[in-house]
């Protein structure tokens, strides 16, 4: 299995995909609740496995270009099939993925072998009719958006209208109609005249849940900017500019690097933002430009080590954050395979682990402790015993009930609420 | 790389590091640490030049870091010589770009004595260039005190650290644990002389190939003397050749 390098669930829950950095897609089901066993909950199966995205070469360049699959966005269900929307560094691809249960049967023209009929040989006039076959989910891809970015696709997301999309790089976000392939609208352009005076990237990107016109991205220097696609056509001028003024006491060589956000997510409700830097997550209300409401120690004890951290090049990890359905609680990963939940409301907090070893199929997970100094007590894990090559970037968390996917390198784990 | 723990410390635990910057100028290691980070930074950007496809946005992180250490070194190099100039760290707003904090520097610094140029390493004593008027003898352990001045790096004929590039290259990147020294000296084999001023600069980091660079600064008891402007002039120019790098990646 690959490292996954995405989880997402659809918008109600019913589907999660993954994608990992050998390109491929894995999508899982979730089973219905049947009701003889209604204590029971659904667990996910795999539904559906496809190649979204393979290595190229860019001959221009001499470079390599990766399939690992950064983003995963679903679209909203119109039909029967589901369209969803991956992304590697360069290029954007709408996969739809459908069932097939049923088979036609009894055609005049040709055989059940498919072989063309004699039509001198037909006598009788027979109507076909559908028969039941094995499932069959087919994924095939319905467009593909390429050819539109020069640096690396970080972030894509649909809009609320759900005809156009954006997809965001280092440097550039680009407006798509999910109906036009050859063509783009740039909307945001921070790319200096002079490359020698870049000195801030756009780390993250996503429109607002319910205002077309809307979308915020989020900077490598810590800023949030929100644009409103009304004023003008290239969004260039923020309507909105979030930025937390710097707490002199705590100044290194590295507050620029860990105040670089590495994702940024609305709330359900739209009227709030989250974001995620090296060390916390932040809350923000819209409404608020000058510093955010809540803020979240996710691993304060690495504060002491960010020149190790920095040497072994662990303080470029770009950790995502995901709201729970209501917006109560907020959730994002540390290392060790720990990640760690906030409850907004009761200011509670707790650390968890994704790993073999500490959880076992329907046993409940115990909570897990860093100890930052001092004696350690017996079930607590050392700042210095932490280890840094287990990751936990990617989480994601079901629409609207207690159920949540964490990607520890190369498994999913799937975790849900306790059922009395 | 490291992957389990962290058992090597460089800034780490040293709070008062972290703190105001003010304060810190009376301890005498805050140079030497300062001037190993600009290194690492340097050969990160170095590396990252090399690889693949340079994520974009850890560059500009490194580069600005470096950046930061620059002004930093400018402000300290021309504390004295400058009065008017403001002590307070300058922000990154009002740098406009490097070319104009070079070219400043450059301007001040003329006319100035060089000081020596230190070594660890007695390989290096017979190849420094008629400009250094001090060389240090050397302790073979790494433990020994010192007496640290401040790293100097001039523009030098690179044929004469031609004979040492491949060795002391060697001897950086064993301390890089994901990089074997066959592998480096591929990657820089087919480098242009440029690339020698800042193996030059690095020989800073020689000393602590067998501990490390960050438990190596631990050790050194003897204050380092103030940094040279001359020290800051070296580097710009190096910022300036790394900064082409990003450009044309």
């Amino acid at each position: 299995a690959d490292i996954i390098s995405t989880v997402e669930f659809n918008h109600t829950g019913e589907l999660l995909a993954t994608g990992d950095k050998g390109g491929r897609v894995v999508i899982f089901q979730r089973e219905q609740e049947s009701k003889n066993q209604p204590h029971r909950r659904g667990e996910y199966n795999v539904y559906s496995t496809f190649q979204s995205h393979e290595p190229e070469f860019d001959y221009l360049k001499s470079l390599e270009i990766e399939e690992k699959i950064n983003k995963i966005r679903w679209l909203p269900q119109q039909n029967a099939a589901y369209f969803l929307l991956s992304t590697n560094d360069k290029t954007v691809k709408l996969w739809k993925v459908s069932e097939r249960d049923k088979r036609p049967e009894g055609y005049n023209l040709k055989d059940e072998d498919g072989r063309l009929r004699d039509p001198s040989m037909i006598t009788v006039l027979r109507v076909p009719v559908l028969r039941p076959m094995d499932l069959m989910v087919e994924a095939t891809p319905r467009r593909v958006f390429a050819n539109a970015h020069t640096y690396h696709i970080n972030s894509i997301s649909v809009n609320s209208d759900y005809e156009t999309y954006m997809s965001a790089d280092d440097l550039r976000i680009n407006l798509w109609n999910f109906e036009i392939t050859n063509q783009s609208f740039n909307i945001v352009d921070i790319k200096p005249a002079n490359m020698e005076e870049l000195t801030e990237v756009i780390t993250a990107a996503e429109f607002h849940p319910h205002h077309c016109n809307t979308f915020v991205y989020s900077s490598s220097k810590g800023t949030i900017r929100l644009c409103d696609m009304r004023a003008s056509a290239l969004c260039d001028r923020h309507a909105k500019f979030f930025e937390e003024p710097e707490d002199p006491s705590n100044r290194s060589f590295f507050s620029e690097i860990i105040s670089s956000i590495s994702d940024v997510k609305f709330s359900h409700s739209g009227r709030y933002i989250m974001t995620r830097d090296y060390l916390t997550v932040k809350v923000w209300d819209l409404n608020m430009e000058n510093r955010p409401i809540e803020t979240y120690q996710v691993h304060d004890y690495l504060r002491s080590k960010l020149c190790s951290l920095y040497e072994n090049d662990c303080i470029f990890d770009k950790f995502e954050c995901v709201w729970n359905g209501s917006d109560s609680v907020i959730m994002t990963g540390s290392y060790n395979n720990f990640f760690r939940m906030f409850d907004r409301h009761t200011k509670r907090d707790v650390t968890l682990e994704a790993s073999r070893e500490s959880s076992k199929p329907r046993a409940v997970l115990k909570p897990r402790k860093v100890c930052v100094g001092g004696k350690r007590r017996k079930d607590e894990i050392s700042v210095d015993s932490l280890d840094f090559s287990k990751k936990i970037l990617h989480t994601a968390w079901h629409p609207s009930e207690n159920i949540i996917a964490v990607a520890a390198t190369n498994n999913l784990y799937i975790f849900q609420d306790k059922v009395n | 790389m490291f992957v389990r723990g962290l058992k090597r410390k460089c800034f780490d635990g040293e709070e008062d590091i972290e703190g105001t910057l003010a304060g810190i100028k009376a301890i005498p290691s805050y140079n030497l640490q300062r001037q190993s980070l600009l290194d690492m930074s340097l050969v990160k950007l170095q590396l990252c030049h090399m690889l693949v496809e340079p994520n974009l946005c850890r560059s500009v992180l490194i580069a600005n870091t470096v950046r930061q250490i620059q002004e930093e070194m400018t402000q300290d190099g021309t504390w004295q010589m400058i009065n008017t100039q403001s002590t307070g760290q300058a922000s990154l707003d009002r740098l406009v770009s490097t070319d104009i904090l070079c070219r400043s520097s450059r301007e001040q610094a003329e006319g100035k004595h060089i000081p020596g140029y230190s070594t660890f390493n007695k390989d290096f004593e017979g190849d420094q260039t008629e400009d250094s008027s001090e060389t240090m003898s050397t302790a073979s352990s790494v433990q020994a005190p010192r007496n640290l001045q401040s790293n100097m790096w001039e523009m030098e004929n690179p044929q004469e650290n031609k004979g040492n590039f491949q060795k002391s290259l060697d001897q950086i990147f064993e301390t890089l644990e994901n990089k074997s020294p066959n592998s480096v000296e591929d990657l820089f084999s087919e480098v242009d002389n440029s690339y020698y001023d800042l193996d030059t600069m690095l020989t800073g980091m020689m000393n602590n190939t067998k501990m490390g660079h960050c438990d190596g600064l631990e050790t050194f008891s003897s204050p380092a003397t103030t940094t040279s402007n001359s020290n800051c002039k070296s580097d710009l120019n190096e910022l300036d050749h790394i900064v082409e790098i990003l450009v044309e990646s």
